[in-house]
C-alpha cells in the first residue's frame, strides 16, 4: 500500500513525524493524550508512521469526563485495539469522588475545566515527561502563540511570557525533574488539513462527525445532543430531530451539534472549506469570556 | 486496518483545496504600522475568519467604541497584549487560497523583540516588510529587512501601508520605494524585492485591487504571495540526513529514522557517517507506506545500510563523495535570546540538527549595531543583540555553512543552568584547518586524555609558533627556551623548519604549495604533541598569513601563541647564519621571504620580540613570563619572587 502525500499535506505530515521522533529521542516516558477525536486519531496515526516498523513507544492516555458520546468511546476502543496499542483511561469522576475537584453547579455545568486535575494526576501517575496532544494553532488565538515543545513547570502550568523560542526544526526538551512538556505535532495543521489528510489516508473516524438524524435541544445558541450526561430534557427545552453532525466529539454537555448534510468525508471537506463557524465556536465553555482558553491553558489544560 | 467506520471517499466532485504548496512568511513592522490590521485584512478578505470570531471582534470593537471594525483584534492573541494593545510574541496564522496554503509568522516590531523576529524568520521563505506611508521608512523596517536576510530569506515584499492617509499619492509610494531600494543594496542575498502600495484598513491592493490606486499596475499583496517562489531549493543541495533515532523492532531489523533535509538518496548509494567517517551503502529506504527506491528532500524515512555500523542519534549521513566538513571550531552569527547575557568562556549546550555537544564561545568578533548595520567591539551579547562569534565544541561534528544549508548550518545554544534556549546561530565559517579525512578512517579518542597528562605534568599544553624571516633569531630563541623549560621539568617538544625538512618533509621544496604543505604537516604534528600535553615550540619562517592561521585553527585560542621574532632585513642579512642570503644573491636558492620573496608579517601576534634589542636568552625568559601570566605554567617562585605590593 502506498499512500504518499504531496504538496502541503506531505509537508505537514513530514513535519509532524520529525516532531514525534524528536519526542521519542528527548523524553523517556511520553504519553499521547488520546480522546478518540479526529485530531488525536491523526496524531496517533502519524506516531505509528514515525516509528514503523517498530511499535509506537508511547502510552495512550484518555481523560474521560464521563460526559461522553457512547459512539466516541466505542470507536476509541476499537481504534486502539486495531492498532495494537494500550490505552489508559482516567476518570474525572474519580477526581470528583476523591474530592480533588468540585463539580460546577448550574445548568451550564461542564466538566471541561475539571479535566485539568485528572490530567495532571494521570501524568504524574504515569511519571510522564511529555504529553503529546493534537491541538492546533488555528483553533484559538492563545494557541497561536504556543510552542510545539511547550514547557510546563512542576505544577503543570504554562507561562506564556516565558516560552522558549523555537527556531528552525530545533526543539529544546531539556527539563528539571518534575517538569514536563506538552508537545503539539499538529500545530501547523488547520481543520481542513486534518480532514483532507483523513480522506487521503482513509483513516477511520467516529461516525458522529458525519451527518445523521438526531434528537437535539437548543440551549444558549448551541444545539446539544441528548446523552446520559445532559440528563433528561427540561420542560422549557426546544427539542427537535434534525440532521446534524459534530465538529468535535468531546464533552457531550458542551459540544455543539450543527445542522449539516455532510455525510461523507468528501462532503465535510467541502463544508469545512466554506465553514462559517470555528470548531471551538461550538463549545460553550470557550465563550464564557474572551480570554477563557488562555486562562485554562495557564492552569495546565490540554 | 478494519473498514473505516465512516465512508472514506466517494467521488462527489472536487475538494475545495486539493494538495497545494505551502508558503511560510513573516510580517513585521514598527508598532502601529498596521501589521495586525494587515493580517486581519488578509484573513478577512480570503474568508479565513469564521462568523463567531468575527462576531467576537465586532462585539469588542463596539464595546471599545472604535467605530470601525478593528481587524487587529483578530490576531492579537494573549491577554497581556489585549491589555497593552500590542503583540508581544511570535504567533502563527493560517490561511489558504485555491493556489496556496500560507503560514504567517507574525512577529512584533519593538526594539526589545529582535529575538521574535529571528525566530519567525528562521522558518520563513519570504518576508513582508511593512512601512507606514505617512511616516516613511523607520529603523524598525530596516531592522526587519536586515534580520530577514541574515536568516537567509531571499524574497522581500515591501508593503507600503496607510496609503489612504497620504491621499493614495503615487509620489509618496515611489519615493519610499526608491529609498528602500537604495538601502537594500547593502543587504546580502536578496533575490527578489517587490513593492506594493496598500491600505490595510480600507483593503486596497491587499486582496482586492484598488481603484483608488489604479496607477499601480503590479500585483496585489496576495498575488505577490501567491507567485513567490515557494521551494527552498533544498532538493538541489548535497544529501544530508541527521539521524533522529535507531529503529530496532527485532533482531532482524535495524534502521535509522530521520528526515532528508537536503538533496536526495537512493538505494545502493554509497554513504559516509559523520563524524566517525565510516562508509557503507544504503540497503533500503523504508516508510510506513512501503519501501521507496529514492527519497528527496523533506521526506521522513528510515534508512537501512548494507553493513551494520555503529550509527546513533546525532550522526549525520551524507553521500560518500559529497560529505560536509567535520570540525570543532567555527565562526557564526549569534542572536542572543536570554535575559542573562552571553558569557564567553562558559560552557553551553549546542543543539545542531539532532546532535548535542558542549560548546564555548571563545571570542566575540563584533556586535552588529542593528540600526546602522555597523560593527562594534563587544565582550558580551545581551538580550536581542546580534554578533559574530567564534565557538569551540568539545568534540568534532559535521556541519555546513548556513548559506548553503540552513538545516545543517544552524544551531541553538542552551543555558545548562536554566535550560533556557539562550541563543540562535548561523554558521558562517569553519575555523579548523581543512582537515581531510582518509576514506574509511575512524577517529579514536585518546586513551589518555590531554587533561590527565596536564595534571600529571603540572602545566597546561600550548603551542608557541615562532615566525620571522631567516636570520631573525627564531631557532636560537626556541633552543634557549626549550633548555629553560626543560630545567623546570616542563614537557616540551621542539619543531624546527630545517629539522623537519630532513625526513618528514624531505620530499618538499620551497614553492608556495610545498611551503603550505610543509606547514600543514608541521601544524598537525604540533597538534599531536599538544594533545599529548606538551608545550610545543615551533620555529618556522611561515611567510604566509593564511598558513599560520590554518595552524592557529587547530589549537584552542587561549593555548596558541603566535610569536613574531623580528629583525630588520639588513640585520638578518648581516647575520646570515646559514648563508642563505648570500646564496640568494648568487642565485643558488630561490627568493627568500622578506628579501626577494613574499613575507606577510603577523598583524596581531600574541608576542612580538625584537631581536635587535634582546638576546635569545632574554627573549626566552620573557616568553616564560608570558606563559606564566597566561596560566599555562605555574608561577616559578624561585626565579620570580613575588613583588611586594607597592
Ligand atoms: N488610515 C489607516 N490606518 C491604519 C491602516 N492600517 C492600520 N491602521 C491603523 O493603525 C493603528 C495600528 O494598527 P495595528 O494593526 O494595531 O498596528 P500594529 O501595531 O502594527 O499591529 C490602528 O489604529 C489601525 O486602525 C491603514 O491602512 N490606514
Amino acid at each position: 500500500m502506498t499512500r504518499r502525500s504531496r504538496g502541503h499535506l506531505a509537508e505537514l505530515e513530514n513535519e509532524a513525524i520529525w516532531i514525534i521522533r524528536e519526542v521519542g529521542a528527548w523524553f523517556e516516558r511520553p504519553v499521547i493524550l488520546f480522546s478518540g477525536g479526529k485530531d488525536s486519531i491523526v496524531l496517533t496515526w502519524l506516531a505509528r508512521k514515525a516509528f514503523h516498523p517498530a511499535p509506537i513507544p508511547f502510552s495512550l492516555l484518555h481523560i474521560d469526563t464521563g460526559h461522553n458520546f457512547p459512539e466516541t468511546i466505542e470507536f476509541r476502543d476499537r481504534f486502539v485495539r486495531d492498532l495494537g496499542l494500550d490505552l489508559m483511561v482516567r476518570f474525572v469522576q474519580t477526581s470528583i469522588d476523591e474530592g480533588r475537584v468540585r463539580e460546577e453547579e448550574g445548568t451550564n455545568g461542564s466538566r471541561n475545566a475539571l479535566q485539568t486535575v485528572t490530567l495532571l494526576d494521570g501524568l504524574e501517575e504515569l511519571n510522564a515527561d511529555a504529553a503529546l496532544g493534537g491541538a492546533r494553532r488555528d483553533e484559538e488565538k492563545a494557541r497561536a502563540k504556543e510552542r510545539v515543545f511547550s514547557h510546563r513547570n512542576r505544577f503543570g502550568q504554562w507561562d506564556p511570557r516565558n516560552q522558549r523560542p523555537e527556531l528552525w526544526m530545533l526543539f529544546n526538551g531539556r527539563r528539571q525533574p518534575g517538569e514536563h512538556f506538552r508537545v503539539f505535532p499538529l500545530s501547523n495543521w488547520t481543520e481542513l488539513d486534518i480532514w483532507q489528510y483523513i480522506q487521503h489516508q482513509e483513516i477511520p473516524v467516529p461516525a458522529l462527525y458525519l451527518a445523521h438524524d438526531r434528537e437535539v435541544v437548543r440551549r444558549g445558541g448551541t444545539l446539544l445532543a441528548r446523552t446520559e450526561a445532559t440528563g433528561p430534557w427540561r420542560p422549557d427545552d426546544d427539542v427537535s430531530v434534525r440532521r446534524v453532525r459534530f465538529r468535535t466529539v468531546g464533552d457531550a454537555t458542551c459540544t455543539g451539534a450543527f445542522e449539516s448534510d455532510a455525510d461523507t468525508i468528501e462532503a465535510i471537506i467541502r463544508e469545512t472549506g466554506t465553514a462559517r463557524v470555528t470548531e471551538r465556536g461550538g463549545r460553550t465553555d470557550d465563550r464564557r469570556s474572551e480570554a477563557a482558553m488562555e486562562d485554562r491553558k495557564r492552569a495546565g489544560y490540554f | 486496518m478494519t473498514t473505516p467506520l465512516a465512508p472514506a471517499s466517494e467521488d462527489t466532485g472536487p475538494v475545495p483545496t486539493s494538495q497545494v504548496e505551502l508558503l511560510r512568511f513573516t510580517t513585521a513592522g514598527s508598532v502601529d504600522d498596521g501589521k495586525s490590521t494587515l493580517i486581519g485584512r488578509l484573513l478577512h478578505d480570503t474568508r479565513s475568519i469564521f462568523e463567531d470570531q468575527l462576531e467576537q471582534v465586532e462585539g469588542v470593537s463596539r464595546r471599545r467604541g472604535t467605530g470601525e471594525l478593528d481587524l487587529a483584534l483578530l490576531t492579537d492573541g494573549l491577554r497581556d497584549e489585549r491589555e497593552q494593545r500590542i503583540t508581544i510574541d511570535v504567533a502563527y496564522r493560517y490561511f489558504a487560497t485555491p493556489k496556496r496554503r500560507f503560514i504567517i509568522a507574525d512577529t512584533p516590531g519593538h526594539l526589545q523583540y529582535t529575538r521574535n523576529m529571528v525566530t519567525g524568520a528562521s522558518t520563513a521563505q519570504l518576508a513582508v516588510i511593512l512601512i507606514d506611508a505617512s511616516r516613511g521608512i523607520l529603523t524598525q523596517s530596516r531592522r526587519h529587512a536586515f534580520i530577514s536576510t541574515l536568516l537567509g530569506i531571499s524574497h522581500l515584499v515591501v508593503a507600503v501601508n496607510k496609503m489612504d492617509l497620504v491621499g493614495y499619492r503615487r509620489e509618496v509610494f515611489h519615493s519610499i520605494q526608491a529609498e528602500f531600494r537604495n538601502f537594500a543594496q547593502g543587504l546580502e542575498g536578496v533575490r527578489t524585492l517587490s513593492f506594493v502600495p496598500i491600505s490595510a484598513l480600507k483593503g486596497d491592493h491587499v486582496v482586492e485591487r484598488s481603484r483608488r490606486m489604479d496607477w499601480h499596475e503590479g500585483p496585489t499583496l496576495l498575488e505577490l504571495l501567491e507567485i513567490a517562489e515557494a521551494g527552498t531549493r533544498r532538493d538541489r543541495g548535497a544529501f544530508r540526513f541527521p539521524v533522529q533515532s535507531v529503529i530496532r523492532p527485532n533482531a532482524n531489523f535495524r534502521g535509522y529514522a530521520g528526515t532528508v533535509v537536503s538533496g536526495s538518496i537512493a538505494a545502493g548509494d554509497q554513504i559516509v557517517v559523520l563524524p566517525s567517517g565510516e562508509t557503507t551503502a544504503i540497503h533500503s529506504i523504508e516508510t510506513a507506506d512501503g519501501p521507496l527506491e529514492s527519497a528527496e528532500a523533506g521526506l521522513a524515512v528510515v534508512l537501512t545500510t548494507h553493513h551494520e555500523l555503529d550509527i546513533s542519534r546525532g550522526d549525520l549521513i551524507s553521500h560518500a563523495q559529497d560529505p560536509p566538513p567535520v570540525g570543532s571550531r567555527l565562526a557564526g552569527d549569534l542572536c542572543w535570546m536570554d535575559r542573562e547575557p552571553l558569557e564567553p568562556g562558559r560552557t553551553y549546550l549546542l543543539l545542531h540538527a539532532t546532535r548535542q555537544i558542549q560548546v564555548r564561545v571563545d571570542r566575540i568578533v563584533h556586535r552588529v549595531e542593528i540600526d546602522s548595520l555597523g560593527h562594534e567591539e563587544a565582550d558580551t551579547l545581551g538580550l536581542n543583540e546580534i554578533g559574530r562569534v567564534e565557538l569551540s565544541t568539545a568534540a568534532p561534528f559535521a556541519f555546513d555553512l548556513y548559506r548553503t544549508n540552513p538545516a545543517t548550518g544552524s544551531f541553538v545554544l542552551v543555558d545548562l543552568r536554566t535550560n533556557q534556549t539562550a541563543g540562535a546561530g548561523m554558521i558562517r565559517r569553519r575555523l579548523d584547518t581543512v582537515r581531510r579525512v582518509s576514506p574509511g578512517a575512524v577517529w579514536q579518542e585518546a586513551a589518555v586524555p590531554q587533561a590527565a597528562r596536564e595534571s600529571r605534568n603540572g602545566h597546561l599544553a600550548a603551542v608557541l609558533w615562532l615566525t620571522g624571516i631567516s636570520g631573525a633569531g627564531k631557532s636560537s630563541i626556541a633552543r634557549d627556551l626549550e633548555r629553560l623549560l626543560f630545567r623546570r621539568g616542563i614537557q616540551t617538544a621542539l619543531l624546527d623548519g630545517d629539522r623537519l625538512r630532513h625526513g618528514l618533509s624531505g620530499d618538499l621544496g620551497f614553492s608556495d604549495s610545498d611551503r603550505a604543505e610543509n606547514l600543514r604537516r608541521s601544524g598537525e604534528v604540533a597538534r599531536i604533541l599538544f594533545d599529548h600535553g606538551a608545550i610545543v615550540l615551533a620555529a618556522f619562517i611561515s611567510p604566509r598569513r593564511a598558513d599560520r592561521e590554518r595552524v592557529r585553527g587547530l589549537i584552542p585560542p587561549e593555548r596558541f601563541f603566535e610569536v613574531h621574532v623580528h629583525a630588520p632585513l639588513e640585520v638578518a642579512r648581516a647575520r646570515d647564519p646559514k648563508g642563505l642570503y648570500r646564496r640568494e644573491r648568487e642565485g643558488a636558492v630561490g627568493s627568500l621571504p622578506g628579501s626577494r620573496g613574499l613575507w606577510e608579517p603577523p598583524t596581531a601576534p600574541e608576542l612580538l620580540i625584537d631581536t635587535t634589542r634582546a638576546t635569545p636568552a632574554e627573549a626566552a625568559r620573557s616568553i616564560v613570563v608570558r606563559l606564566e601570566e597566561a596560566g599555562i605554567l605555574p608561577p616559578d617562585s624561585a626565579q620570580h619572587p613575588r613583588r611586594e605590593p607597592s
